[in-house]
């Protein structure tokens, strides 16, 4: 149980820095890079968390594709980086008076969010120790391929207007990026 | 490890993300910040799922990450195209719809 704790701090430590590297890095390709090693971070809480193919598909899919895709992106545009400080100084939350009211509503809500936290009960109980984990891609693929039956909805109809939504995603950043020829 | 440390840090990478969303200015880490945000929905949803000895968490994932990469390649698309027709990645440059 020890080495367990051990690795969810150590992976929730590359996590949260990867993502505060990301917000921090003036250049957007040190960012992407940093979103990787977060990314990575979260696909080792995921085995922790016993969803193995959901950890495989954040490395396949996320570090991968997508964020390959940034970086081709990024490359391909040549972003200029050296006023990128200005424009964060010309930021309008940079005024005094919006940074105070900003920062006082930001403390509260963390308040408010650890008092919810704090007084919910079964938060320092273990993960789903008197449960066994429900995740072989054999039960995924089973219950994201049926249709709502005697256990509950399935999913496969969402599936397939997810294959819709990604046509149309597709078509659209073809036609948006496309040069105009008038 | 308790449901509540996930919980905490799906918390802390939403704040990282929705703050980089807020202060940055520039247009591709915001979009990477968005990212974050979306990763730390899905470490909520995969703990409750684990949590509860059901699959559902974890193929709510799968929806989330494909709608990430929609909005990934529709985003991505849009940055292209205005970086295209005003040279500059700085939000503050698209603030007139005509021109």
């Amino acid at each position: 149980m020890a080495s367990d704790a051990l690795l969810f701090y150590a992976f929730a430590a590359a996590a949260v820095i990867g993502a505060l590297l990301v917000v921090t890095q003036r250049n957007p390709v040190y960012s992407v890079l940093a979103l990787i090693a977060s990314f990575f971070g979260l696909s080792g809480l995921y085995v922790l968390l016993e969803a193995p193919f959901v950890a495989v598909i954040q490395i396949i899919i996320y570090a991968g594709a997508i964020m390959v895709l940034f970086l081709f992106v990024v490359m391909l545009l040549n972003v200029p980086r050296e006023d990128a400080a200005e424009w964060d100084r010309s930021h309008p939350l940079y005024r005094p008076g919006a940074v105070r009211a900003v920062a006082v509503l930001a403390i509260l809500m963390a308040l408010q969010l650890g008092w919810a936290l704090s007084r919910t009960p079964g938060m320092s109980t273990g993960v789903a120790e008197d449960r066994a984990a429900a995740s072989s891609v054999a039960d995924l693929g089973v219950k994201l391929f049926s249709g709502a039956g005697a256990n509950g909805p399935g999913y496969m109809f969402a599936f397939e207007v997810t294959s819709i939504l990604i046509i149309i995603a597709m078509v659209g950043a073809v036609v948006i990026a496309r040069k105009r020829e008038d | 490890m308790p449901i509540g440390h996930y919980l905490v840090l799906s918390g802390l990478l939403f704040c990282i993300g929705a703050a980089g969303v807020f202060l940055r200015r520039n247009l591709i880490t915001m979009l990477l910040s968005v990212e974050i945000m979306l990763n730390a929905v899905n470490l909520t949803f995969v703990a409750f799922g684990r949590q509860l000895g059901s699959v559902d968490g974890q193929i709510i994932t799968f929806f989330v990450m494909t709608v990430a990469a929609a909005e990934a390649a529709v985003g991505l698309a849009l940055v292209i195209a205005l970086f295209r027709s005003r040279e500059s990645l700085n939000p503050e440059a698209f603030t007139s719809l005509k021109w």
